[in-house]
């Protein structure tokens, strides 16, 4: 049951879901790249954003794109101070407590959202929330065109911070040599907060760009956390192109899947690659070993 | 010479101690005649995890009925005794409701209403049977909750093979002028939509209209631009959802995007077309929708009531509160008239129930062997200019029905 007429826009589609996966795996991909931290907590801080937007919107009419002035600058403080004062402080630099941190703060923070705000779905209703732009045959919603280039936009951004700026560079030094970084001078907690924070404020961006086509309840996480784990998988530890390669891949394989194998099967697809790479090239696309 | 110590004890002071010993000892009694032990019921509902919006709600509508009843007096036949909530979550997980369910009797819950999904309510169902503890199901659809002939299991509202049925009767009526011939079914992969997929598949091609496709989608789906995008290729005329409310809003919106005009939707326990939430925040995606769900009789004093007692307290009044409500206040009724908490009194007092005052388009209750309600239906709503009408049964109907869609 494959007609033409619907191959091309499920691909492109795929494509437009796709950089939205990638969006919300640059934050993870950073963290883990630079902290070696795998944050449970990912899926539980997007929702937090995402409610962040919602409320903005809601209370004080601020549209979610002029939102991205303040909900990625205070997601960046939220991450910040989590890293440098509750994640480091508690796992005494050891791997398996980081895990049972970030898993205890994603329970915290889903629980705390289902407290206050109930477990009600919420959408916000934008003028152009039902916009659509006709390309090659397909309709695709004007906020997943602007979250489309604006997933490309963050990705080149971020690449150009981490390959031109000074912190930039210390956090690249960080990542290949801890020890060494902090004999020449870096300031290791401040860097690793302002990287944590940086990851945690592109789950703002995410935030911001999905919220207009999606919706927010307390459990909105769990279908974003598992798929961004696969795109860095897939894209390569720490690697921000990877990251941006792997959320389109899996997006085509998400939409062509549920076009083959009926829609319930079609995240089999994502899971398969998962294992493939695992086996096959462990270090992803374009990873290297750290 | 005067007494230094005066040890005996005088008449009026022992007067005045036995007094306050009678008083400090007997009054508890006289306070437990007067406030007789409550009576536990255990509530168990998804309030976390994926339809946890629909175990919020049945939880708010159990306990408005446990309320409700309390500020009228309790069970009069138990000396004016209050119903006391154990509450408890599912997770929407079965084996969860079932070792939760476990743990409330286990506590002292002498009945339980439960578990709004259909997977949770047989598992509820079964867990309470080991003790034969009478158990109400609030909304858990699926038709072999009922069958397995539990004694302990009652169901108020309509299991799915009824309101199948009234539905595709309903769509015949509707579609009298013949303007639908084909059909795609859309439905969530667990037990309430595949179960409700199959019988229609089966039962629409009787009526004249051909099932084209039927497309099983996953909960949650992030997206359903591809389900909208196979709508485009089959161009069917009619469009039925069987899914949560999350994904119907996704489907909804998606469906408005990608231009898919059929000439009707008709969702069978759709849940968003008949959900208040849904329509005032999407009128436009929601007009014209037709749903074949739980409803309350409009008409009834009654109903009008509990839905502004509701809605003053910030709720949406969709079909999870008043089903829940309506499962706590048919128990409840069993036990005043049982006179008991003793199990067996209850369970037999809810077989032989004819519970009236619930507000819905069924009539008194009358529980079969199985222990279903009979009387209990679903009823066909439309959204129309932003508000959700009755359209059928004509009786109940507060608009016509407008079929095609205008174009």
């Amino acid at each position: 049951m494959v007609d033409p007429v619907i191959l091309i826009p499920s691909f492109i589609n795929g494509l437009t879901t796709g950089a939205l996966y990638a969006l919300v795996a640059l934050g993870l991909t950073l963290i883990y790249g630079v902290l070696h931290i795998i944050n449970f907590a990912h899926g539980a801080m997007l929702m937090m954003a995402l409610y962040g937007v919602f409320f903005l919107h809601r209370l004080f009419g601020i549209d979610p794109y002029v939102a991205l002035l303040i909900v990625p600058p205070a997601m960046f403080a939220i991450g910040y101070v989590l890293q440098r004062f509750v994640i480091s402080k508690a796992s005494h630099g050891r791997d398996e407590n980081i895990l049972l941190v970030t898993l205890g703060l994603s329970i915290v923070i889903e629980n705390m959202a289902l407290y206050f705000f109930r477990s009600d779905t919420r959408t916000i209703d934008t003028p152009y929330s039902f916009e659509v732009v006709e390309f090659a045959g397909a309709f695709l919603p004007l906020p997943k065109v602007v979250a489309f280039f604006g997933a490309l936009l963050t990705a080149a951004l971020l690449w150009a911070f981490m390959a031109r700026t000074d912190l930039g560079r210390a956090i690249r030094a960080l990542a290949k040599e801890r020890r060494g970084a902090r004999l020449v001078g870096i300031n290791v907690d401040h860097v690793f907060a302002m990287s944590f924070g940086i990851g945690v404020a592109c789950l703002g961006v995410a935030a911001c760009l999905l919220l207009p086509g999606y919706y927010v309840n307390p459990q909105v996480g769990y279908g974003f956390v598992l798929i961004a784990f696969t795109t860095v998988v897939l894209g390569g530890m720490g690697s921000f192109v990877g990251a941006m390669i792997g959320g389109l891949v899996i997006g085509v394989v998400e939409a062509m899947g549920g076009l083959f194998l009926g829609d319930s099967l079609g995240q089999f697809g994502i899971f398969a690659i998962f294992i493939l790479i695992l086996l096959f090239r462990p270090t992803g696309l374009l990873g290297h070993k750290v | 010479m005067k007494k230094l110590f005066d040890t005996q004890i005088k008449r009026r002071q022992f007067l005045a101690g036995a007094g306050t010993a009678a008083l400090v000892t007997g009054f508890p009694a006289v306070l437990r005649a007067q406030e007789p032990a409550s009576v536990k019921v255990g509530l168990v509902h998804p309030v976390t995890g994926f339809v946890s919006f629909s175990g919020m709600q049945s939880r708010a509508g159990a306990e408005m009925a446990i309320a409700d009843i309390n500020a009228a007096g309790g069970i009069k036949s138990l000396g004016g005794a209050k119903l006391e909530a154990m509450l408890a979550d599912s997770q929407g997980r079965p084996e969860l409701g079932a070792s939760e369910t476990a743990r409330l009797i286990e506590a002292g819950a002498t009945s339980i209403v439960a578990g709004y999904s259909s997977a949770v309510s047989l598992a509820t169902s079964q867990e309470a049977a080991k003790t034969m503890t009478p158990h109400v199901v609030d909304v858990g659809v699926a038709d072999n909750i009922m069958d397995r002939g539990l004694k302990n299991t009652f169901r108020f509202a309509p299991g799915f093979g009824s309101v199948a049925t009234t539905a595709v009767e309903a769509l015949k009526e509707i579609n009298a002028g013949g303007a639908a011939k084909t059909a795609v079914i859309i439905h969530e992969e667990s037990l309430f939509g595949t179960g409700i997929a199959e019988l229609l598949a089966n039962e629409l091609p009787k009526i004249g209209i051909e099932v084209l496709e039927v497309i099983k989608h996953a909960n949650p789906t992030r997206d359903f631009t591809n389900i909208a995008l196979q709508l485009r290729s089959l161009k069917p005329d009619l469009i039925i959802p069987a899914n949560y409310y999350n994904e119907y809003v996704l489907l909804a919106r998606t469906l408005r995007q990608q231009r898919i005009e059929a000439k009707g939707i008709y969702s069978v326990l759709g849940g968003a077309a008949s959900n208040v939430q849904f329509v005032k925040e999407f009128p436009e995606a929601a007009e014209y929708i037709m749903d074949c769900n739980h409803w309350y009789d409009p008409k009834s004093e009654v109903a009008l009531k509990r839905r502004a007692d509701a809605e003053a307290k910030g709720l949406f009044y969709t079909y999870e509160v008043f089903l829940a409500y309506n499962a706590v206040a048919f128990l409840a009724d069993a036990i005043e008239r049982a006179g008991s908490t003793e199990k067996e009194a209850v369970i037999e007092a809810l077989r032989n129930s004819n519970f009236a005052n619930h507000g819905m388009p069924y009539g008194p209750t009358k529980i079969d062997e199985k222990g279903q309600n009979t009387g209990a239906r679903a009823v066909n709503t439309q959204v129309q200019k932003g508000n959700i009408e009755v359209v059928l049964p004509k009786e109940f109907a507060s608009a016509d029905v407008i079929f095609p869609i205008p174009a």
